[in-house]
């Protein structure tokens, strides 16, 4: 029984964060069927941000709204100079495009700050741990649910009650037709980058709080996994985003918990290769678009 | 109102206009009328802004509209019903129609449209709160209309609005949009189905290969064209290039 509640609360924690990434990159593709690839480098900037911040006198939670800050305009930016000057030219214009901008916030992480890990300050809450029913969790895996789900419930009610995001659910469905209703396309796709990098910021906080340190490469994992909940889901609906993450992380905790101690090292093997099986059987995902 | 001189256009590599001129005026219902394939959807897509004419002017009410993208069109007072409806299936049938109040700020004036639209088509009104992708295709085209009112438009454009229904319906849609007309809205027509077409506009445009071949009032479309080999053309059209939506 305790076993049982401990996997769920495990794939709940890690699914949760999956389906906030997944959510933030197919928020983009739905738009302009771009994969953003430089999304993971947001994870990094907000990751960099906390690093930065982490002498001064500042409350954390001022300095984690500081790293998510960061996160929404590097995305924001990276809109406005990068991917809108190519946006009309072609999608592999823009893929390309993706890849230059990632690069260049690694490689700026490595030439100003360091190739090396760096450390990021956390609130003491993210390392302890309290006792419920007799079971031992950590405070930061629960935190993780409470905030992602929070999200999750937020961005709903924002793509079904307001105006803009009823915009941004029917541009994701027919960005064209959208066009001709008077939505401008530059607001939508600003939007949704913005929204894309405000999630990948919240993400960083409890990513990184794995490992309570960033790095230059940082940004890779977790692009990997948004790309394949997302590809998982479904490419063509929010909701498949965030199916696929949990999806995903139940297969990632599965195997972590199930598998024979001398495979665990092969974990990821595992994890795709059933990727790959539930592809072949629905190739457009769990979650069907339209 | 509308006028396009000369206007080419590219539309991949497949359909071309070559030398487009149309006038619509004020009050006007005008049908453009064509084979499938003959360049009646690319004119409204280069109206629309989609596409960009390679060469000619528009204009609408004296102002060009060379360059504008889709979204500013309809803040100069151009809506359109799109060919398939393009209605959003996902959102509900009052969120399709507050896009498509979209450009207008004014909250009083969109509740009251909202109302508006529900007794002006009433199924609409019944079904305001469910998805509109379980309408059927007669509602959704209804729906499609409704949408592109809900911006008040100065000039509508209705591509193809009686494809894929039902003749009843078919029967209805011309009726409504007879009857916008007689309330005074503008309305450029693109059908395959030429003779209703005929019995409700003012004016038509024969358009064939990206050109305007003739245009006139219906009598004397009726008196120089065979109106049979329209829609052996389109009959033609449908079978040769493989589009899979057979004779009308």
């Amino acid at each position: 029984m305790n076993e049982a509640i401990r996997f769920i609360v495990d794939v709940a924690s890690l699914g949760s964060l999956y389906a906030l990434m997944a959510l933030g990159l197919v928020l983009v593709y739905g738009i302009l069927r771009l994969v953003n690839f430089a999304y993971g480098e947001l994870i990094m900037i907000a990751g960099y941000t906390l690093y930065l911040l982490s002498g001064s006198p500042l409350p954390w939670l001022v300095m984690a709204a500081c790293a998510v800050v960061a996160a929404l305009a590097a995305s924001v930016l990276t809109e406005r100079v990068a991917f809108r000057p190519v946006r009309e030219k072609s999608l592999t214009a823009m893929l390309i495009t993706s890849f230059a901008v990632s690069t260049l916030f690694q490689n700026a992480a490595l030439l100003f700050i360091s190739p090396r890990a760096r450390l990021v300050p956390l609130p003491d809450l993210f390392s302890e741990s309290i006792v419920i029913g007799g079971m031992l969790f950590f405070v930061r895996e629960l935190l993780a649910i409470v905030v992602s789900i929070s999200m999750l419930v937020l961005f709903t009610a924002l793509l079904n009650r307001t105006v803009l995001g009823i915009a941004l659910r029917a541009a994701a469905d027919n960005f064209r037709m959208t066009r001709m209703l008077g939505v401008p396309a530059n607001l939508v796709i600003g939007v949704a980058f913005a929204i894309s990098g405000f999630l990948a910021g919240i993400v960083a906080l409890f990513w990184l709080g794995r490992t309570a340190s960033v790095m230059p490469g940082i940004g890779l994992e977790p692009l990997i996994v948004a790309f394949v909940a997302t590809v998982l889901g479904g490419m063509q609906s929010l909701v498949g985003a965030v199916v696929g993450g949990y999806v995903l992380a139940l297969m990632t905790v599965g195997i972590n918990t199930f598998l024979p101690q001398a495979l665990v090292d092969y974990r990821q093997a595992f994890t795709f290769s059933l990727v790959i099986l539930i592809l072949l059987f629905r190739p457009e995902g769990l979650v069907r678009g339209k | 109102m509308l006028e396009l001189k000369d206007v080419h256009a590219q539309y991949g590599a497949i359909v071309a206009l070559r030398g487009v001129s149309i006038h619509v005026a004020e009050g006007d219902l005008v049908g453009l009328l064509g084979a499938n394939g003959a360049g009646k959807t690319t004119t409204l897509l280069t109206i629309a802004g989609v596409i960009k004419p390679s060469r000619g002017e528009i204009t609408f009410r004296g102002v060009s509209l060379a360059g504008l993208p889709p979204e500013m069109i309809v803040r100069k007072g151009i809506a359109m019903v799109p060919e398939g409806r393009e209605i959003f299936p996902t959102l509900t049938v009052q969120q399709n129609l507050r896009l498509g109040a979209f450009i207008r700020r004014n909250r009083v004036e969109y509740r009251h449209d909202l109302e508006e639209m529900g007794e002006l088509f009433p199924i609409l009104g019944e079904r305001m709160h469910q998805s509109a992708g379980t309408l059927s295709g007669g509602e959704q085209q209804q729906l499609a209309i409704a949408r592109a009112l809900m911006s008040r438009p100065r000039l509508l454009i209705l591509d193809e609005p009686s494809l894929g229904l039902a003749p009843r319906l078919v029967d209805q849609v011309f009726r409504l949009i007879a009857r916008l007309r007689r309330e005074g809205m503008t309305i450029l027509l693109v059908e395959q189905n030429v003779i209703q077409t005929l019995r409700i506009v003012d004016r038509a445009y024969l358009i064939s290969m990206g050109q305007v071949e003739m245009s006139g009032t219906p009598e004397e479309l009726k008196r120089h064209v065979d109106m049979e080999s329209v829609y052996l053309g389109a009959t033609v059209a449908a079978r040769g290039g493989g589009q899979g939506r057979g004779a009308p």
